[in-house]
């Protein structure tokens, strides 16, 4: 249980840090509406039940990516990361606590987002807020992991969407799938695949990412 | 060095050019004309073990990826690489004979009903992005690292993605092409058989001079900082 402990304090050293700061959460909010702005005024009129899921699921995937490219740059700033890779923990919770943490801002960003959504362009949907929920899982998990590697880079925040968006496309078609089908099962059981199959991989990866 | 690599190299690389040039004479003179698309119909021989072959190079990374992470064998890391970097070409030339079947087919250079064409620009993007994390890192252990863990990502990525354009398709095209039925039989076998092979062998061939020259690099390199 001290694995659970150690992630959890990861995690809200992020939390803490954010509700001090106030760096990430604000602008994914502002980026979130202000894309749906430009989405109305990219597809004019009323936009078809299914372009206006696709706008959603751009919006949540660019969010994310505003949000993940911020997650380690306290820790490569302040070179918090070479003294927890000294502390006795496995290095996995180090990815672990981070992708908590990016999930609580997602879901945070998604609190406004998704009654925004609603009021510009179509009612929400149970299966969809499912789908929205199980791929905020998948996108903080892999989203994370990925963001670890770019900040190790020279390119830092440029590789990120790169290395990102073609691991992605799943999710979107897992997402879509479950906001516009009549019997989303399946699309939300893919989703659920795609999350516990690349947690997995992430999970056990992660040491690789950080220590040489 | 060469521990395992008992076949050399000019060898492999009359035994392509044997083998590429025999299944080009399949296709062109041997293999019947297909009843539906004719002559074009033959490219089918071409792209199909192109595909297969790629595949295997991206496997073949992965394994040597996992090598490094696992065994930590030194030698890993740049035969991972060589073999993605051959993954790549031959997707490439996927996309490319893809592209041109669909041309001469249906009328289009692209068409996203084309699962195995999608899935190969998936992994065209993916694989690309792997090029672009490689020559952002210094190297050294830790872009061996990161190269290796991205390169295992894209074989969880290859069934993810296939599995997806599939359900993908579903959201607008509720019907599924079937484009080459069970009935391969004769020559068309014969020649599909001759042409992976061929094409195998070639994407061994280029892995082992691109490896080769890359070691002669690397070596090339040190020797330049012992004398300096």
């Amino acid at each position: 249980m001290s694995y659970l402990r150690d992630v959890a304090a990861l995690a809200r050293k992020d939390l803490l840090l954010e509700l001090r700061a106030r760096d990430t959460l604000p602008a994914m909010l502002l980026f979130v509406v202000a894309t749906f702005v430009v989405f109305h005024f990219a597809l004019p009129g009323s936009p078809s039940r299914l372009a206006a899921s696709g706008l959603l699921w751009i919006a949540i995937l660019f969010t994310a990516l505003l949000g993940l490219g911020r997650a380690f740059v306290p820790e490569r700033e302040q070179r918090v990361l070479d003294g927890l890779l000294l502390a006795p923990c496995d290095r996995s919770a180090i990815w672990l606590g981070k992708a908590a943490a990016t999930l609580a801002f997602l879901a945070a960003a998604e609190v406004v987002a998704l009654p925004v959504f609603a009021l510009f362009f179509r009612p929400l949907t149970g299966a969809m807020v499912l789908g929205v929920l199980l791929a905020d899982v998948g996108i903080c998990a892999v989203g994370t992991f990925l963001g670890a590697m770019a900040v190790a880079t020279r390119a830092r925040e440029l590789l990120l969407p790169l290395l990102f968006l073609p691991l992605s496309i799943p999710i979107v078609v897992g997402g879509v799938g479950a906001s516009v089908v009549g019997s989303p099962g399946r699309y939300l059981g893919f989703l659920v695949l795609y999350d516990l199959l690349f947690a997995l991989v992430c999970w056990a990866s992660f040491e690789y990412v950080v220590t040489e | 060095m060469g521990r395992t690599h008992r076949i050399p190299l000019p060898a492999l690389a009359v035994l392509s050019l044997v083998l590429v040039t025999l299944a080009l004479a399949l296709v062109f003179f041997v293999a019947p004309n297909d009843a539906d698309q004719g002559f074009s119909q033959r490219i089918f021989y071409v792209h199909v073990p192109i595909a297969i072959t790629a595949y295997a190079c991206f496997i073949a990374g992965a394994w040597k990826a996992f090598l490094h992470l696992w065994k930590r064998d030194p030698d890993a890391d740049l035969s991972s690489y060589v073999a993605v970097h051959q993954g790549l070409v031959f997707g490439s030339l996927v996309l490319l004979t893809g592209s041109i079947w669909a041309k001469i087919s249906w009328g289009h250079w692209w068409l996203w009903s084309e699962e195995q064409l999608v899935l190969f620009l998936v992994l065209f993007l993916f694989y690309c992005a792997y090029f672009m994390l490689r020559y952002s890192v210094e190297p050294g252990p830790q872009r061996a690292n990161l190269s290796a863990v991205y390169a295992l990502f894209g074989v969880v990525l290859i069934p993810v993605s296939f599995l997806a354009i599939r359900l993908a398709k579903g959201l607008i095209h509720p019907v599924v092409f079937t484009r080459h039925g069970p009935s391969f039989h004769g020559w068309i076998l014969v020649t599909y058989c001759v042409a992976q092979v061929a094409m195998l062998v070639l994407a061994y061939t280029l892995y082992r001079v691109e490896l080769a020259g890359k070691r002669l690099d690397l070596r090339l390199r040190e020797l330049k900082e012992v004398l300096a």
